[in-house]
Order: structure tokens, then sequence, then C-alpha cells
């Protein structure tokens, strides 16, 4: 039976405690294709809620205010992103994110989805400097986008 | 020394078949439903509120598609994974030859049309809480959707918890047909009640439970709780943790959309996709309920 030399164990468990990762890295350093995307919710979020404003009533209808929120919308919907969803980055791989493994799994319906996005940001940048009528009209098909991802990809809380 | 045993084992067939006695499946004859005709508009309305298609539809089904209640879909649980069945109008894999009372006793009692127990992971510990006259329109309503043949799938659950004598126990323990809120509550309130405890069955995923499964009351009703699939959780409805007002509320039930324009995701997004079809003055109902919380106050 061969013996380990104590000096060839203990510079293998050097080299085992130093190479591994700490724990909880990811809650001291966000993965940045994660921080990237949830800033992205964050940005499509921030326009909605002035044309959701709008529309609920909450704040006076404002055509120039409504048409350049619509048209961030339209660009963020239209930027190509893919990179922030890297394999791997997934609820089951790592902390932080709730975007479910299945997102991996059915690139082509994500894709189709996000035409769908885009249809109605675009529909919405036609509307929303119109009147508040139009507005109105757009927000739910592009609630509907948005929900219909979260629905299939985004875990509860 | 025999004597004794004898009296010993007649007193334990005694206390045994005593048990299996008072757990046994119930139900009730045609005469709980007697002179009720079912309407189907009204069975829609009630069909929507409770949400049916979203866990009977097929995985993934939208629009037309989700009014097929071929089952399927699963849901996992600390007790085993169970498969919601077929509940289309297929006479044989389905529930097309269901009489109203069958429907009833399913949805007051928990019992098949063959006196079995069915699985609490069937909300009926909510259900119980319906009307009379709204089963009548339900089985109204779900005679005009369409037959199915896809058989329903068996549940994935181990020993033992697949007794499903024990069911009964866990019936007495916990199946309660009173309401929840007591005390004065407005119309809306109590519109909202009915919406909340009995066909919406909110309490099934937000309030938590206890080891046996019963869904805990007091000032736990409706405070959150684990997601019992294991990931994640579902969010407590009571103050201070739920700071929406009414007004965000029923906008959350009708578009989706948070106050910070987040979107409903996960399950919720099909129960604001059925909320959203209910008449505004349901979803307004329901949140002057849930403004009334927390309980035991």
């Amino acid at each position: 039976m061969p013996t380990i030399r104590p000096l060839a164990l203990g510079l293998g468990l050097a080299v085992a405690v130093v190479s591994a990762p700490p724990l909880h890295a990811q809650d001291a350093m966000p993965n940045p294709a994660v921080k990237a995307r949830q800033s992205l919710m964050t940005l499509f979020a921030f326009n909605l809620g002035t044309l959701g404003a709008m529309a609920q009533g909450n704040m006076e209808y404002d055509a120039t205010a409504a048409g350049a929120a619509a048209n961030n919308l339209m660009a963020l919907s239209h930027l190509d992103l893919a990179a922030l969803w890297p394999e791997g980055t997934d609820a089951d791989s790592i902390d932080g994110t709730r975007a479910l493994p299945d997102l991996w799994a059915n690139f082509p319906d994500v894709t189709t989805k996000i035409a769908a996005l885009q249809t109605a940001t675009t529909a919405m940048a036609d509307a929303a400097g119109t009147d508040l009528a139009g507005l109105q009209g757009a927000m739910g098909p592009l609630g509907a986008a948005c929900g219909a991802c979260h629905q299939a990809y985004r875990a509860s809380e | 020394m025999r004597r004794w045993f004898v009296r010993l084992l007649i007193l334990a067939v005694i206390v045994i078949a005593l048990g299996l006695w008072i757990t046994r499946p119930r139900s009730d004859g045609a005469e709980a439903l007697a002179g009720l005709t079912g309407d189907v508009t009204r069975g829609e309305a009630v069909f929507t509120a409770a949400g049916c298609a979203s866990c009977h539809m097929a995985e993934g089904a939208s629009d037309e598609a989700r009014l097929v209640l071929t089952g399927g879909q699963r849901f996992a649980s600390p007790f085993g994974t169970f498969t919601a069945p077929n509940i289309s109008q297929d006479p044989d894999q389905g529930i097309g030859t269901w009489s109203a009372p069958d429907l009833w006793n399913a949805l007051h009692h928990g019992t098949s049309p063959q006196g079995r127990h069915y699985y609490p992971a069937f909300p009926y510990a909510s259900y119980i809480r319906m009307e009379p006259q709204q089963v009548a329109d339900l089985h109204a309503y779900l005679a005009t959707l369409p037959a199915d043949p896809t058989p329903s799938q068996p549940h994935d659950v181990p020993f033992p918890f697949n007794i499903r004598t024990a069911l009964g126990g866990w019936k007495l323990l916990f199946l309660r047909d009173g309401w929840v809120m007591q005390g004065d509550l407005n119309e809306a309130e109590q519109r909202g009640r009915v919406l909340v405890e009995a066909l919406g069955h909110c309490a099934e995923c937000h309030s938590p439970r206890n080891a046996l499964g019963g869904l805990k009351t007091g000032a736990d009703w409706l405070s959150g709780a684990p997601n019992p699939a294991g990931r994640g959780s579902f969010p407590d409805l009571t103050p201070p943790e739920m700071s929406w007002s009414e007004a965000e509320l029923v906008e959350y039930f009708t578009s989706g959309f948070t106050p910070e324009f987040d979107m409903a995701g996960g399950h919720m997004s099909h129960v604001v996709q059925n909320l959203a079809q209910l008449p505004e003055s349901d979803r307004a109902a329901i949140a002057a309920y849930l403004k009334r919380l927390p309980l035991g106050q």
C-alpha cells in the first residue's frame, strides 16, 4: 500500500483551500451579466412607470414625455443583449437571480417572445405621443408581452 | 388472562372501526343541490374566479386551449408530486358523466364519485366554502367545455402519503367550512372574502402550513409561505410587508403591473389573467378584503 507523504498531503490541502471559492461569492460580487440584465429591467420599469402613471391617471398626460419614454422602451427592446444571459447564470446555478433554467432550454420560444415585445413597444412608440387613449390602448399588449416571459421563465420571489 | 386479551382485541377492533368510520370519505346525496338550476354565464365567472383552468389545462396552454382541461401539469410538494387530472367532458378520461352533486362532493368534501379521498393539492379546503348555487352554476358551465381523451396521470406520492385512507384524518383535523375572516364586513369585503377564501383559494399558496400541511390561520393567515416546489416563496399579503394601496392592488389584478412596474410572474401571472376577466368590482373587493388583514387584532 503506497504511503502519502505528509508534505504532498499538506501541499494538496493548501492548493485545495486556496483554489476553493469563498462562500457566497455571488453576494459580495454579483455576476456582471446578472447585474446588467437586472439593470435592463430597471430601465424598462422606469420608462413603463411614466407611461403607466399617465395611463392610470396618476400623472397628467404629456405627449413629449410619453413619446420619449415609449421610444426608450422601443430602443431597449431592440438591443442585442443575448450576452446578458450566458449559460450557467440560472437560478439553479447561482444566487441572486430568478431566471429559470427553462429559459436556456427554450431559446426559440424566448426569441419569439422578444419579437412580441418589440411589436408591443413599437405600437406604444406609435401611440404614446399621439393621445392618452392611444397610450392606454397600447399598455395592455405591452404588459402582456412583459408577462409572457415572466410567466414562463422567472421564478416566484 | 386470555379473557383480557380477547377483550383488548375486541376494543382494538372497535377503535379501528370507529376511526375508519369517523374518517370515511363524506358525501352528500342529490338533496345537497335540490331545486337548483345551473346558469352557464354565472358558472363561467365561478370557473374564472376559481382558476380551474390554470391548473387543469395542459402545461403551457394559452388562449382557447386553456379551456381544454386535459390535466397533466405537475405540482411538487414536500409530500410528493401531484399531477392535475383530466377534468374535461370526456366520459371516460374526464368528468363528462359527473352529476352536479358529484361535483359538489368533490369540491365540498374532497370525495370522488367512487367514494375515495382526494389529495388536498386539489384545494377543496378552500372550495368547501362555495355555495351550492355556485357549484350548480359551475357544473352547467363545465358541460359547455370540450372533451379530451388524454388519460389522467398518476400522482408520484411515496409512502406513507400514498395511503389515501389517512386523508380522512387530515380532513378531520383541517377541513373547515366556516369563514376565516370574522367580524363586521361591508358588502365589498364580504364579496372579497368569497373570492379570496373560497373561489380564489389564495391561502393555498400565500398562507404558511403546519407540519401536516394544514393551513395556519389567525395572524399567520395570508402572511406568505415558502414555495412547496422548493424555489422561492409566495409573498406576505399582510402589512407592513404588503404596503400597496387598494388602487395599486386593483391595477396589479388587472394588468399585472406592480407599483414599481415590475410584472407578475410564475403562477401569479395565471391568477392575474383570471382576475382580469372578472368585473372591476370583484378586483376591488379582493383589495378591500386584503386591507382588513392581518387577522386576530
